[in-house]
């Protein structure tokens, strides 16, 4: 994409990989140590040409325009769980194929080998400056974050353990919406985990959602929606319909920041905007004026 | 017309022998039963209460009490309307917030008076509009699911046209979901879904036909509770023995859940949303 933008090209390699898509930078960087796609990076808002290494340092956020790039659920554990507190749960949960719907089964193993997840949520617990806490991540480099029946399980379940263990939920949401392949069983996963968040909500326990881009579809329309708190990260595309569906059936184009983070806090559907960079002492102090008074 | 020919052709079809796309045809039929024609002849004295008492009123989803053989219930419909006008005041039966909104409040309504709920669901989906996003699409759907899961009276959903995705979920998760013979219930409109993996909408029928959406599937994956009965060619072929038959199905149906005790109805119901979902552990 950042080919013939400069003339003396030999001089820099920019990842030819737009910053949202594909591998998460911040893993590969991990995993290979040595010379990653490109040195250089381009930002997708402001086209800024960012020294990867300062891009990381910088939690993947645009030291110039300050756009939250995407990040994996494992370096968004990383970046908000403290160092060695986080117990994994119900790690080998894997989808079927209950539609046995062509190509599925193929696209998920494609989807395991380029992320090395095995869906698109991990959940577990572990505390954050301190403070004990039950969380689920969801991944948008895993077939977009789509929820399928073991997104919603291993949610429900993450929910249920929370109710019985008298902790908080955090759930960070980024998803497509519904995962397509697995129809109505996809349907009945935000029924599912509303239910659960029902229950642990009777139980006067706290859940706090941090939406992250982008969040659209049945995510949003289920558990994204119903935090006691809800935050969100800035710049975040936060929807229920698709623009495009959206434009086609109003026929008139949308303002650029339809459907944005800062959109929804003008309309009143968020709590607060918070940058990457301050979200984990925010949470920590939130889920601190929540312990429970002995 | 187009859907003439095609009724004549599905007229002269057996039941079973009706593929999933020839099925939503079906659901789709403008001259199918809405669900204000079903309210008005299975309940007496049914009147109707308006608003989310926060917005507006939302005609695509009508809903109030009614009596049914001797007992007051809680009653609402997603309403798609019949004439061309009555169709543009009600939206084509796609709810904006407001709507579900409405029908919570008239849920929790139901709930402090002690009255079971009926819902029919006929949308192709919730609106997908500037104000509908504006406005909290997605937390309303998301609300009603979270309060359905726990409303302390019965709720029995019956699924009479089209269920399309969170904008139909939003009012059917019940203790019990009855879908009619020849309704539709998905993820998403076979048009959207093939838009969406395919890039190609015209490829609607083949994607009806994968999705999984008749009544007679979803009995089988468990996701829906009961298939009512159509005459041959569908329900609008005979609308008095359809809603006869749903009439019977309510009345055998309610006085088992309103007898149960509340925690249990409430178990029950989540432990069957608990269990939906296929996976390898």
């Amino acid at each position: 994409m950042a080919k013939g933008l400069f003339n003396k090209t030999k001089y820099i390699t920019v990842s030819k990989y737009p910053l949202d898509e594909n591998i998460d930078p911040l893993l590969e960087e991990e995993s290979k140590p040595s010379i990653p796609n490109g040195m250089w990076a381009k930002c997708n808002k402001c086209g800024e040409i960012i020294y990867k290494k300062d891009l990381e340092d910088n939690l993947m956020v645009c030291p110039k325009c300050k756009a939250h790039v995407r990040i994996s659920a494992l370096s968004r554990i990383k970046l908000i769980i403290d160092e060695d507190t986080f117990e994994e749960l119900d790690k080998n949960l894997r989808s079927s194929n209950p539609l046995d719907f062509p190509g599925y089964n193929k696209k998920l193993q494609q989807s395991q080998e380029d992320t090395g997840i095995i869906e698109a949520v991990i959940t577990g617990k572990g505390n954050i400056n301190g403070n004990e806490t039950i969380i689920a991540v969801m991944d948008s480099f895993f077939m977009m974050g789509s929820m399928g029946s073991v997104v919603g399980e291993k949610i429900t379940r993450a929910v249920e353990e929370a109710t019985k263990l008298r902790l908080p939920v955090i759930i960070f949401t980024t998803s497509g919406g519904a995962r397509m392949q697995e129809g109505i069983f996809s349907l009945m996963q935000m029924a599912k985990v509303s239910a659960a968040i029902a229950r642990h909500n009777e139980a006067k326990l706290l859940y706090i959602t941090v939406l992250t881009d982008p969040t659209t579809g049945g995510v949003t329309a289920s558990f994204a929606m119903l935090g006691d708190i809800i935050l969100s990260e800035p710049g975040a595309l936060i929807g229920f319909a698709g623009k495009r569906v959206i434009e086609q059936t109003i026929k008139q184009q949308l303002p650029e920041e339809f459907q944005k983070a800062e959109f929804l806090l003008k309309h009143g559907f968020i709590d607060k905007i918070i940058s990457r960079s301050k979200l984990k002492k925010t949470l920590g102090d939130i889920l601190f004026l929540h312990k429970e008074v002995m | 017309m187009a859907f003439e020919a095609l009724n004549k052709v599905i007229t002269s079809f057996k039941h079973k022998e009706l593929s999933p796309s020839e099925k939503r045809v079906i659901a789709r039929l403008p001259e199918r039963p809405t669900a204000l024609n079903y309210i008005e002849k299975i309940f007496d004295s049914f009147i109707e209460f308006h608003g989310d008492r926060a917005f507006a009123e939302d005609a695509s989803i009508i809903g109030g009490i009614a009596n049914f053989n001797g007992r007051p219930v809680t009653v609402i419909g997603q309403q798609k309307g019949s004439s061309t006008e009555e169709k543009v005041k009600r939206n084509f039966g796609m709810p904006n917030p407001e709507g579900y909104r409405k029908s919570l409040r008239l849920m929790k309504q139901a709930e402090k008076f002690g009255r079971p709920v009926i819902c029919f669901v006929d949308t192709q989906g919730a609106y997908p509009g500037l104000g509908a996003e504006e406005r909290g699409q997605g937390e309303a759907i998301a609300k009603n699911l979270l309060e359905m899961s726990n409303l302390k009276t019965p709720i029995i959903s019956i699924v009479i046209g089209e269920g399309g995705s969170g904008g139909a979920l939003a009012m059917a998760v019940a203790d019990e979901v009855w879908m009619l013979e020849h309704a539709v219930y998905s993820i998403l409109s076979p048009e959207g879904f093939a838009t969406i993996l395919w890039k190609d909408i015209t490829r609607a029928k083949e994607a009806a036909d994968v999705m999984k959406i008749t009544a007679q599937d979803l009995k089988r994956f468990g996701i829906i509770d009961r298939i009512i009965k159509e005459p041959v060619g569908g329900a609008h072929k005979n609308f008095t023995k359809t809603a006869d038959s749903i009439k019977k199905a309510l009345a055998s149906a309610l006085p088992i859940l309103i007898n149960k005790p509340t925690s249990e109805l409430i178990d029950a119901r989540y432990n069957k949303y608990r269990g939906m979902g296929e996976f390898l552990e």
